[in-house]
């Protein structure tokens, strides 16, 4: 792990689970995997206090634990999933997309929880959004479980890990710890339950008392009785299913902006249609025959079937090789190449880094080594039509940021420097692996700003929040506007343009997260297709 | 007489001197010794070991000057960044994004450090609400699934106060000292689930003393207090208010 991963995981554990478990989750990211004394002891921390700690993070799938030979147990962080934790807001968003609000109520319920079981998913959403409703209206539970059946039949969610259920011999002592299995088979299959019931609305303060005392002796009863029929069914979100859904989106996108929209669609249905058949790690998807996408096509594009034929000649001519064409039986068969797909995305994001960080020029100077592979100073010169000084000076600026590298070739064996071609280059995955870890740096600068902003103003931010709560009690008392201007005024004008400053600059900074993640989604995703083996 | 050095070295001053007395010293030639490569620093421009030509740098070409010190923390921004991009998909997710943060904090998996304790114990401490005990745990995860040795004890509440309480609860009839109640009890339940196994043997003897104190306490606690809780000021806060208003005199 890189010293900006580490710094970025550390930062993202203190803003969301407090100083104490980011202590214990940056000790076990550096050091790796430890038993429990270990942690404790030199973290410095209390017993407790590590227990609570590590209960949290295992429960938000971010550490896991593995039962070693001598018996002890040993705690392993997952630095990876512990970064994924700035892309929650992109998977709540997508969820609203496709499964509308009750879609996006439950992803973020199971990222605010780490797992739950489906029956509590289902109860807490439909309170949440009973709420949200108009008075009278309940939302009912049925909703709820389609919704997250539906999820569950995409993948979107996807079981947990469960205890065994090999019936232990009483003599034997329980293990340490749970061995948690999951069999592919059962990853998404919804139990059945029978939930029926209506969202619960927080009643207004007169039925409270009433109300509180039978709900107290319900809770009482209802957590001694008997357990519900998921119990010990957890469920989680499929992170990797998300990914391949944000992957999906940037090629179809892609291929609208390179050609157009028509073109846009027949990807998207062929991804559509290679979903659950293709493995998300596949270079390239299956095959499909023409008249299967023919079939397939959304309602609306009634587009004739030799048109749809010139599109994917068209689409598979094209030198980005995102569509290939893999035989000629239906019609013609055609496979969307992934690897080549995100291969030219993470390009592209290259390119436009180098445009905007050195100029124009530089950006043509790029896009020329990436076509010609190697050129020699005099050659880059003379095919990028730029006066010599200034092609080299550009050229020494991104050799001295890493963009580009250079390639010795000896013409004879004793690499006479005299005697030696010095070709310029530009290597993708490694200019992709450093721009990626400048990006990490990026995302903790941003984080650490916006705390310091935050930290300037505490002073101010506290005395408008009490302001507000002061106005809020007034209103529902009923007061008169001439005392609410009075309380409003409480704040000076300078002091509202602070307010205004910092609002504004916390906003920007958010949302330049948000920004700087899209790429780093592109460029890890690049990264990974080129790690994994076939 | 120092023997002649090889034509690189030639023309320098003193550090020549130096290493051609060391020369002189050994009879047999020998290679120059790395230190020496540096030698004609200052004198034209500095020997690479490779041909400077072939990547780019021609004869006589002003080269940057060197660096002395560590680049600077903020460089001068040369091309400003494009803007973000806005719409609506944007927006939303910056206002998930800052509804996460605040959402998260609240929750029970946000665990805060322990308040600091004060340097006197102080009466109105009884009274106060103060923050959720250290090593409680404020959920309840599914024990099955954790190893054994991260398990904090709770223990059960006995069953006999439930019943207490709840009659009492419908006597009164002020909102304040019902909530006050609701967070004692809570606060009970918490003091009760800090045992781990260390711990525990310690705290049995103390246990039953608590338990009794506590529902002792229980009922003075609303018989004692004429005063409704959040009335009461302990004085703490006076003084301590920004004197920005330096107006009026503080009497």
């Amino acid at each position: 792990m890189t010293q900006a991963e580490i710094k970025l995981c550390s930062l993202l554990l203190q803003e969301h689970f407090g100083e104490i478990v980011e202590k214990i989750g940056t000790y076990l990211i550096r050091t790796g995997t430890q038993p429990l004394r270990m942690i404790v002891n030199e973290t410095g921390l209390l017993l407790d206090q590590v227990k609570k700690a590590l209960c949290v993070l295992i429960q938000h799938n971010l550490v896991t634990y593995q039962l070693q030979k001598r018996g002890f147990v040993e705690y392993e962080a997952q630095c990876k999933r512990v970064l994924r934790i700035l892309r929650y807001p992109r998977y709540i968003y997508t969820a609203k997309t496709l499964y509308n609000d009750t879609g996006e109520l439950i992803v973020e319920e199971l990222l605010l929880n780490g797992k739950m079981t489906m029956s509590a998913v289902v109860r807490k959403v439909a309170d949440r959004l009973t709420e949200t409703m108009e008075d009278g209206k309940t939302m009912d539970y049925t909703d709820v479980s389609n919704t997250f059946v539906r999820l569950a039949d995409t993948h979107f969610v996807q079981r947990c890990p469960l205890i065994p259920e090999t019936p232990e011999t009483p003599d034997a002592p329980p293990p340490p710890a749970p061995m948690l299995v999951i069999n592919e088979k059962d990853m998404y299959v919804v139990p059945r339950l029978n939930l029926i019931g209506k969202g619960k609305r927080r009643r207004s303060c007169d039925e409270e008392e009433n109300g509180e005392h039978k709900a107290k002796k319900q809770k009482q009863d209802g957590e001694s009785s008997e357990p519900l029929p998921d119990d010990g069914i957890y469920w989680q979100v499929n992170i990797d299913r998300f990914h391949q859904h944000f992957r999906d989106q940037g090629i179809v996108s892609a291929v609208a902006n390179r050609m157009d929209q028509t073109s846009s669609e027949i990807v998207r249905t062929m991804l559509r249609m290679s979903e659950v058949t293709t493995s998300s790690s596949a270079p390239y998807t299956q095959p499909l025959s023409s008249n299967e996408i023919f079939r397939s096509l959304p309602a609306g594009y009634n587009i004739v079937k030799q048109v749809l034929d010139q599109y994917l000649t068209l689409l598979a001519d094209d030198p980005l090789e995102f569509v290939g064409k893999s035989g000629d039986s239906g019609g013609g068969m055609y496979t969307v190449n992934l690897h080549k797909a995100l291969a030219s995305l993470a390009t592209a994001t290259l390119e436009s880094i180098v445009e905007e960080r050195f100029g124009s020029r530089c950006a043509r100077i790029f896009r020329l080594l990436l076509r010609k592979k190697h050129l020699e100073q005099k050659q880059v010169e003379d095919f990028a039509m730029i006066p010599a000084k200034e092609a080299k000076d550009m050229l020494y600026k991104m050799l001295s940021e890493n963009v580009v590298s250079l390639q010795e070739i000896p013409k004879t064996p004793d690499h006479a420097p005299s005697r030696t071609f010095y070709l310029y280059t530009v290597n993708i995955l490694s200019s992709a692996r450093m721009l990626l870890h400048r990006c990490y740096k990026s995302v903790a600068n941003l984080i650490e700003r916006r705390q310091y902003e935050t930290k300037e103003n505490k002073r101010l931010l506290e005395k408008s929040q009490r302001v507000e709560a002061i106005l809020a009690s007034m209103q529902a008392t009923g007061a008169e506007d001439a005392q609410l201007q009075e309380i409003e005024e409480m704040i000076t004008v300078p002091e509202r343009q602070q307010l205004e400053n910092l609002k504004r600059n916390v906003n920007k900074i958010d949302a330049s997260e948000n920004q700087v993640d899209e790429t780093i989604f592109v460029l890890e995703s690049f990264i990974e297709s080129t790690m994994k083996k076939p | 007489m120092p023997r002649p050095l090889s034509k690189r070295c030639g023309a320098a001053a003193a550090p020549d001197a130096r290493e051609a007395a060391a020369h002189a010293r050994s009879p047999s030639p020998r290679p120059p010794p790395p230190a020496m490569a540096g030698r004609g620093r200052g004198r034209g421009r500095g020997q690479m070991t490779f041909n400077v030509e072939a990547v780019g740098i021609g004869k006589g070409d002003a080269l940057p000057p060197p660096t002395l010190q560590p680049s600077p923390l903020f460089p001068p921004l040369e091309h400003r960044a494009a803007p973000l991009p806005g719409g609506e998909e944007g927006e939303y997710m910056l206002a998930l994004k800052q509804e996460l943060r605040g959402a998260m904090k609240n929750l029970p998996y946000f665990i805060k450090p322990g308040a600091p304790r004060r340097d006197i114990e102080r009466y109105s401490d009884k009274y106060q609400i103060s923050s959720p005990v250290d090593s409680a745990i404020d959920w309840n995860p599914d024990w099955r699934r954790l190893p054994r040795e991260l398990k904090i004890r709770v223990r059960r509440l006995r069953k006999g106060r439930t019943t207490i309480l709840i009659p009492k609860c419908k006597q009164r009839v002020a909102l304040d000292k019902e909530e006050t109640i609701k967070k004692l009890e809570s606060l009970e339940k918490k003091e009760e689930e800090v045992t781990s196994e260390e711990e525990e043997e310690k705290e049995e003897e103390e246990e039953g003393k608590e338990e009794e104190e506590e529902e002792y306490d229980e009922e003075e606690h609303e018989e004692e207090t004429d005063y409704i809780m959040s009335y009461f000021d302990n004085g703490e806060d006076f003084g301590a208010d920004s004197d920005d208003n330096m107006d009026e005199a503080v009497y």
